[in-house]
């Protein structure tokens, strides 16, 4: 065997190695998606699941309405709190977070992005729930928007600095004032990046049971009103999960599939609502 | 117009004569990155509606000069300048109103960087946020974009995204996005140096247009392009020892170029070295 020929051999090997491990990295995600789809079809399809809510194990018309409003409103306050204050942080680190004490605040967002989710909502049950003496949606969601917050910052934080510092001297030489320029100039040209982090930290929250457990606690019926308990579709998917009954356990796969298909919908929603600054963004 | 010089070589170059009234009086200027210093005691005057090109080799602080003359340099949080820099009577280095300087110095720079949005939209981004009336930024948009000689090539196409564009053509519309705001100085950082032959070229007569209305500060690389379009010349060296920058030459660029006063500059243009 020649020495080219062993090259492309070896070459071909690895090449062989690597599709075959991306392939296993791709299993876990393919059979998370089979079994959802698989298991959480069958309850989905009937149209009672998003229209009733709780019904008796054995009572036939029973549905999940009840967490898919509460996960929505709870998502939704989450994002309205973490989502600009989480931006405007971002920026404050790309743009002018020079000094020590943006490092501390890099530091903090980092130690927040790894600290379990279960001691947030120890935290928002203590300074909440605990004082005002009943679970609420409104507590809920703030241990989802301290989750949420330190995702948003790092990733806005991180597409802002990669924006050439040539468009921010560009702005700033017409005589803006540099707020401006970061916020009307520098953040649209970062709208991918940032949209990306906002979206993921949705996906994110959206998925969390844990500091809902102390804090929004759940709702068998459907509550409108934040200042109560209000279920969720990750608390319908655990609650049901651990009884014995098969009709529940149908249920929580048909509300981790609803959960699936709604975070893919925001993310697809918003992409589209936002298409044309990304493109614009995307040719820079 | 401008009469035969009286030679400027460095230590008596406080004036330049035939050069008609000096819309920049740079004094004494020196300037540091924190203990660096890159700048040393820079002083001419750039004269009004003319060009006035800074050559030298890499390092010798022409860049930082321009940049020092809108204070660009705000940016880096060490940097600081001390000397004068007189525009209008109105102190650079100490001015307090900032953003009406940068209105009145614009600049352009050796990437183009549009804008993220519309052709249109580049060019009244800035009118919009300094709060100008729609039928005034409209006609801001027509005018400043044939001003920059680029109307008949975008004029139907102003809805469509500016990296569409060229990049001769990106270069211009920054020129036209800067004039939009209507400034007096306009400062180019190699404004060409990515562009090809063709594309400078429609840049460099653009310039010489310009001058109609602005004073242009361009600082290039290119000695060939400082002699074809500028009607006066800096040339800075970085000092040997020091390792600072250095104005070592000002005069009319004919005069710079054909009879240097300096043996420094005499040697840079003779490409002897930089």
């Amino acid at each position: 065997m020649n020495r080219t020929s062993r090259r492309s051999y070896t070459s071909f090997a690895w090449l062989g190695v690597m599709y075959l491990l991306t392939a296993f990295a791709l299993i876990p995600l393919g059979l998370v998606l089979w079994f959802t789809v698989a298991k959480g079809l069958p309850p989905a399809l009937h149209i009672e699941f998003y229209t009733n809510v709780f019904r008796p194990v054995g009572v036939p018309g029973a549905g999940i309405k009840q967490a898919i409003v509460g996960t929505l409103m709870l998502v939704g306050m989450a994002s309205v709190m973490a989502i600009p204050a989480g931006i405007l942080g971002g920026i404050y680190l790309a743009e002018y977070g020079l000094a020590r004490w943006a490092g501390w605040v890099r530091l903090a967002s980092d130690v927040l992005v790894g600290t379990p989710s279960i001691a947030v909502g120890l935290f928002v049950y203590a300074i909440l729930v605990a004082p005002l003496h009943h679970f609420s949606g409104v507590s809920g969601s703030v241990a989802l928007a301290v989750l949420m917050l330190p995702i948003v910052v790092r990733t806005t934080e991180g597409s802002v600095a990669l924006i050439p510092n040539g468009l921010r001297e560009s702005g700033l030489a017409l005589g803006l004032p540099r707020w401006r320029v970061s916020l009307q100039l520098i953040l649209p040209a970062a709208a991918p990046g940032v949209i990306t982090g906002a979206l993921l930290s949705v996906a994110r929250a959206s998925g969390e049971t844990a500091p809902l457990l102390f804090t929004a606690f759940g709702n068998q019926l459907l509550s409108l009103d934040p200042t109560h308990a209000i279920q969720a579709l990750p608390l319908t998917v655990y609650q049901y999960a651990l009884t014995p009954y098969k009709s529940l356990q149908d249920q929580a796969w048909g509300a981790a599939l609803v959960l699936v298909v709604m975070v893919l919908g925001i993310n697809l929603v918003s992409r589209w609502v936002l298409r044309r600054q990304i493109a614009l963004a995307g040719q820079l | 117009m401008i009469q035969p010089p009286a030679p400027v070589g460095r230590p008596e170059l406080r004036t330049v004569y035939g050069a008609g009234p000096a819309k920049v009086k740079v004094d004494q200027l020196s300037f540091y990155y924190g203990k660096f210093q890159a700048l040393h005691d820079v002083t001419f005057e750039i004269p009004e509606k003319r060009i006035t090109a800074i050559i030298g080799p890499s390092g010798c602080g022409k860049s930082t000069l321009l940049r020092v003359l809108n204070r660009m340099y705000d940016l880096v949080p060490s940097a600081r300048a001390t000397g004068a820099v007189v525009i209008d009577g109105e102190d650079v280095v100490s001015t307090r109103k900032l953003l009406d300087l940068r209105q009145k110095v614009g600049m352009v720079f050796q990437r183009a960087t549009p804008f993220p949005m519309s052709i249109r939209d580049n060019i009244a981004f800035a009118p919009r946020l300094l709060g100008w009336k729609p039928a005034r930024i409209k006609e801001a948009v027509t005018e400043s974009l044939e001003r920059a000689a680029l109307l008949d090539e975008v004029k139907d196409r102003l809805d469509e995204p500016a990296t569409s564009l060229s990049g001769g053509q990106q270069q211009r519309l920054a020129i036209a996005r800067c004039i939009a705001v209507s400034p007096q100085v306009i400062l180019m950082d190699e404004p060409c140096s990515a562009l090809d032959p063709v594309a400078t070229l429609k840049i460099e007569d653009l310039m010489s247009t310009l001058t109609r209305d602005f004073t242009i500060v361009i600082v290039t690389h290119n000695m060939q392009q400082a002699a074809r379009v500028s009607d006066f010349t800096a040339f800075m060296l970085m000092h040997p020892e020091h390792r600072y920058g250095e104005l070592i030459e000002f005069a009319p660029t004919a005069d710079l170029f054909n009879q240097p006063q300096d043996q420094r500059t005499e040697a840079y243009i003779t490409g002897r070295f930089g």
